[in-house]
């Protein structure tokens, strides 16, 4: 198909006629505005798109999107989007997940999906609390967190959900945020050129159950001092002044404060390179978010190019055909030894 | 290969008798699996009827001379036809003392019997339990006994070729494979052929494995150990090509065949687990034909990942066992839901849990037919014999996308791994199938349905302005938009098990083997088929007056079956389970039948059928 036959598609194409059911003042709804926006501009067929989810507040997404879409159930939305995408490697497949669908209950599936690297572009919507059961903790919710199902505190450890993937070598790795909707929107772009798996966190306010999610992150006045954007080629400097970077010694990241009479500047702060070929890098920068003192990086984490399963597989079709012939179904049927009774 | 020369013409007795069963039992590392299907496909390709029964133990390699490492593979092959492996041995050969200890109930007296006497150190003895040697110890004295030191034997075959003691002792199941040809007049061609494709790169071992063989085959002629040999002529099968065919691959073939009738691309999301596994590796063989399997990370990513393929018009399987079974129940419901064509097949094992992985057993029946959250019914099938897994493998798929039904094949271990000569259809006798993917934007709605069987359409991605969500959320009729309304959910609740009564038309009518009414219908399905045959034919010719149908249609049944319930005065249901079809017979047409049951992790013999028959009717 030449791209001159696509008729050109707006936001409103991508939207349902039906009624969107989240709560007002939801992070979701960001969401959904940063997708229906950058959907018509990737330049693809409306009918190629094919959005999937699990269960959850995120999983309603399918329904507001003017797309093919279905709702399967919970956890298990990577496994039904590889089915999709092996038989039609051709269509555009999103998955809409949540901190809860996607590292709880479906854990599983979606570090094999990423480890395969099947070309699924992945939404997980990380508010660190479960919103459709009505607020037990999520595996992302803090240490000590008091929940209607912990009322003196979660005993667990959260999970970091870019380590988590990057350790299944997910050849796309970004984090964004709801409320920053230009960032977002450029991070969705991104990750829809990646032709492999993309993972994309993006941090979500549940007004809810969990107000405040990421206060510190998107509240205007400190937004500046705790969140670094990644740039590929850049330094990875912030701050309201831009006076403080992050400096790797060792094998361990630092904060330094810059022209502040120590001698330091821009050259000495670390340089991002999303392609890095080592993830240790990717999985430093994944663990700032945790690190008391250090700003949260936004933008790619990682991007880097790997096979993916779904051409393997056809490869391996093509590969055999060509070898043996298409399938003659008597060959098959009379196969091995056989002999004949009269 | 020039070492080997063509026995000399014999002096001995040749007998002609109608049919023999047959057992090679030995240690799991022995290749007894591997003798008795060579032995298997050499008879098959002379024309005789067959059944086999292979009988291994679930773990890989069992201590050494065990009893839970006894591995057995049993045939009967006949000039007549052939139902079952038969009840008792004939000719029982044993590699060891635990695999005679464990199958010597099983020989008929005065059958014969082959034992590698090397085996009988008084270590060997220990591991299978035994105080006293039983070559020795007059216990086998209701048996015609053939001590053969097997692994002197073959070591003295083989001992130009400079292998070591151990890849020597590894060709002794060929020397035994050997005798047994000589014992029925067969030929070792077909077998030749095998060991030269198996060992290709390995030119000293296809020696030494046709040394082995050919050297039993020379030690019955030379010693002459049997006074006797037999001749099975070949058997009266519907004419035709045939081949020997397992149930686990005439389901894989069965599904090419439905992908390539259909024209639509085969996709398998599957977890492996015995005994399902080998329709994996079987359908990961041909590629070619454009078959797309996908070893999931587990049970619940392979049903979802084909519920993804069916959702994008592939024709989508997925194969497991029990517990697998249990794992892909949420899924299964949202397959009913969505109104989506998937194949599930599950090939039962005992249980409960891990149970007995190797074994067979038919008590799935209840859970294929419940084990889902809420009202969720799907159309189930079961084959009877392993070449019947064919035909069930392609009506499967056709009720899965004429209906747009998930489909379940109950199968079972038994099926699965036995083998029977197979007659080829052409392609004209298997059925067309009928499938066509919405396209037409105008009026189109998801939840709207063909009159006739209810069907909705088939809208895949890709296809323009047919953009639409569907969903494990209850769904209005016909627009399929998100829907909590009382009434509509009943309707959709009634809608769906209508669905699946419609394949009723579909089902042809029951018409019982033997008599057409009188004193006793055998009810049954799956595996049973074979022992409920032989048995019912001897109890005719005793006079009584038998009917037998079997269910192929396990949901929903065939429109006659209530009917033909009433024409007999008893009802007898025999299944490898505590009862679950005759539970669905007493509750659907409060028909007073009584059930015969058999837990063992083995199948019924024909014995056991004519005893019950003989207690009912005396």
């Amino acid at each position: 198909m030449t791209t001159a036959s696509i008729p050109v598609l707006t936001k409103k194409d991508f939207q349902t006629d039906q009624e969107v059911r989240w709560c007002p003042g939801c992070g979701d709804y960001a969401i959904l505005s940063a997708v229906q926006s950058v959907f018509p501009e990737l330049g693809i067929p409306r009918e190629k798109f094919v959005v999937i989810s699990g269960i959850g507040c995120s999983s309603r997404f399918p329904y507001y999107m003017n797309t093919f879409g279905f709702h399967t159930i919970h956890g298990r939305g990577p496994a039904v989007a590889t089915g999709v995408k092996i038989t039609h490697p051709e269509l555009e497949v999103w998955l809409a997940t949540g901190d809860g669908d996607s590292l709880a209950i479906g854990g599983n599936h979606t570090i094999h999906m990423l480890r395969r690297n099947v070309g699924i572009k992945v939404l997980m919507f990380n508010n660190k609390i479960y919103g459709l059961t009505k607020g037990q903790y999520s595996p992302t919710s803090e240490f000590g967190k008091k929940t209607k199902s912990t009322p003196f505190g979660t005993a667990d450890r959260p999970f970091n959900p870019l380590g988590l993937v990057i350790g299944a070598d997910t050849s796309f790795v970004a984090r964004s945020v709801d409320v920053f909707q230009g960032h977002l929107k450029d991070t969705l772009k991104k990750a829809a050129a990646h032709k492999g798996s993309a993972y994309v966190e993006i941090l979500q306010n549940c007004n809810i159950f969990n107000d405040g999610a990421w206060f510190e992150l998107t509240e205007k006045e400190a937004r500046n001092e705790h969140v670094v954007q990644l740039e590929h080629g850049k330094p990875l400097i912030y701050g309201k002044n831009r006076d403080k970077g992050i400096r790797l010694n060792g094998m361990e990241l630092e904060v330094v404060h810059l022209g502040n009479g120590n001698g330091l500047t821009e050259k000495d702060v670390l340089v991002h390179d999303e392609h890095h070929a080592n993830p240790a890098y990717a999985y430093l920068l994944a663990q700032m978010e945790e690190k008391p003192g250090f700003p949260t990086p936004i933008g790619v984490l990682r991007s880097w190019d790997r096979d993916r399963y779904e051409d393997v597989m056809s490869k391996q079709i093509q590969d055999v055909i060509a070898k043996r012939g298409p399938g003659d179904l008597m060959k098959l049927l009379n196969a091995g030894d056989t002999w004949e009774v009269r | 290969m020039a070492t080997i020369t063509d026995p000399v013409v014999r002096a001995h007795k040749r007998e002609v008798i109608e049919k023999a069963v047959l057992r090679f039992c030995g240690d799991s590392g022995d290749g007894m699996q591997i003798t008795g299907s060579q032995f298997t496909n050499t008879v098959a390709l002379y024309g005789n009827d067959l059944a086999t029964f292979p009988d291994y133990p679930a773990e890989i390699r069992a201590p050494a001379g065990t009893l839970p490492g006894v591995s057995g593979f049993q045939i009967q092959f006949s000039s007549a036809d052939v139902f079952t492996p038969g009840d008792a041995v004939d000719v029982l050969v044993a590699m060891n003392p635990a695999a005679l200890r464990t199958n010597i109930k099983d020989l008929k007296p005065n059958g014969i019997l082959i034992v590698n006497s090397d085996a009988f150190t008084e270590a060997d003895l220990r591991k299978a339990d035994l105080t006293s040697n039983p070559l020795e110890d007059g216990s086998l004295d209701a048996f015609r006994l053939f001590t053969v030191g097997l692994e002197r034997l073959t070591r003295t075959a083989l001992q130009d070729l400079g292998l070591d003691a151990k890849s020597m002792d590894r060709c002794k199941n060929f020397f035994a494979l050997g005798m047994c040809y000589w014992l029925y007049n067969r030929s070792m061609d077909l077998t030749y052929k095998w060991i030269e494709d198996k060992f290709k790169t390995k030119a000293l071992l296809v020696e030494a494995n046709k040394l082995a063989m050919r050297a039993g085959y020379n030690y019955c002629e030379a010693t002459e150990a049997f006074q006797v040999s037999y001749e099975i002529p070949p058997a009266k099968l519907t004419p035709g090509t045939y081949r020997n065919l397992s149930g686990n691959q005439a389901l894989a073939i069965g599904f090419v065949a439905a992908s390539q009738k259909a024209g639509l691309p085969l996709f398998l999301g599957s977890y492996p687990i015995t005994p399902a596994s080998d329709i994996l590796h079987e359908l990961s063989m041909y590629k070619n034909f454009g078959v797309m399997t996908f070893q999931a990370e587990d049970e619940i990513a392979a049903i979802t990942s084909a519920i993804g393929a069916a959702y994008s018009g592939a024709l989508a399987l997925t194969t497991t066992s029990g517990p697998g079974m249990a794992l892909k129940t949420e899924a299964m419901g949202l397959a009913v839901a969505t109104e989506l064509p998937i194949v599930i097949c599950d090939i039962q094992r005992g249980g409960p849990s891990t149970g007995l992985p190797t074994k067979t057993e038919q008590a799935d029946l209840l859970q294929a037919m419940f084990a889902r959250n809420s009202e969720a019914p799907i159309p189930i099938l079961a084959p009877s014999t392993p070449g019947d897994c064919f035909w069930v493998a392609v009506e499967a798929c056709r009720i899965a996308l004429k209906y747009m039904v998930p489909v379940i094949i109950l199968s079972d271990g038994y099926l699965a791994n036995g083998a029977e000569p197979w007659r080829i259809p052409t392609l004209d006798e298997i059925p067309g199938i009928k499938v066509k993917f919405a396209t037409d934007p105008n009026g189109f709605h998801p939840y709207s349905r063909d009159p006739s069987t209810l069907a909705r359409p088939w809208a895949i991605p890709g296809t323009p302005g047919l953009e639409h969500r569907i969903g494990g959320i209850e769904k209005q009729d016909v627009t399929g938009n998100i829907n909590y309304e009382p009434l509509n959910h009943e309707k959709m609740v009634r809608l769906r098990a209508a669905k699946v009564e419609a394949v009723t038309q579909d089902i042809p009518d029951l018409v019982p083997a033997g008599d057409p009414d009188g004193d006793l219908l055998i009810v049954a399905w799956g595996s049973t088929y074979g022992a409920i045959t032989a048995g019912m034919k001897t109890m005719r010719a005793k006079g009584h007056r038998i009917g037998h149908v079997h269910l192929r249609h396990l949901n929903p049944l065939a429109r006659n079956l209530g009917e033909l319930l009433v024409r007999y005065r008893q009802v007898l249901v025999p299944e490898m389970n505590l009862g679950q079809l005759l539970m669905l017979l007493r509750a659907k047409f409060l028909v007073d039948a009584q059930g015969y049951n058999k837990i063992q992790g083995q199948p019924f013999k024909q014995s056991e059928i004519e005893a019950k028959i003989e207690e009912i009717l005396g």
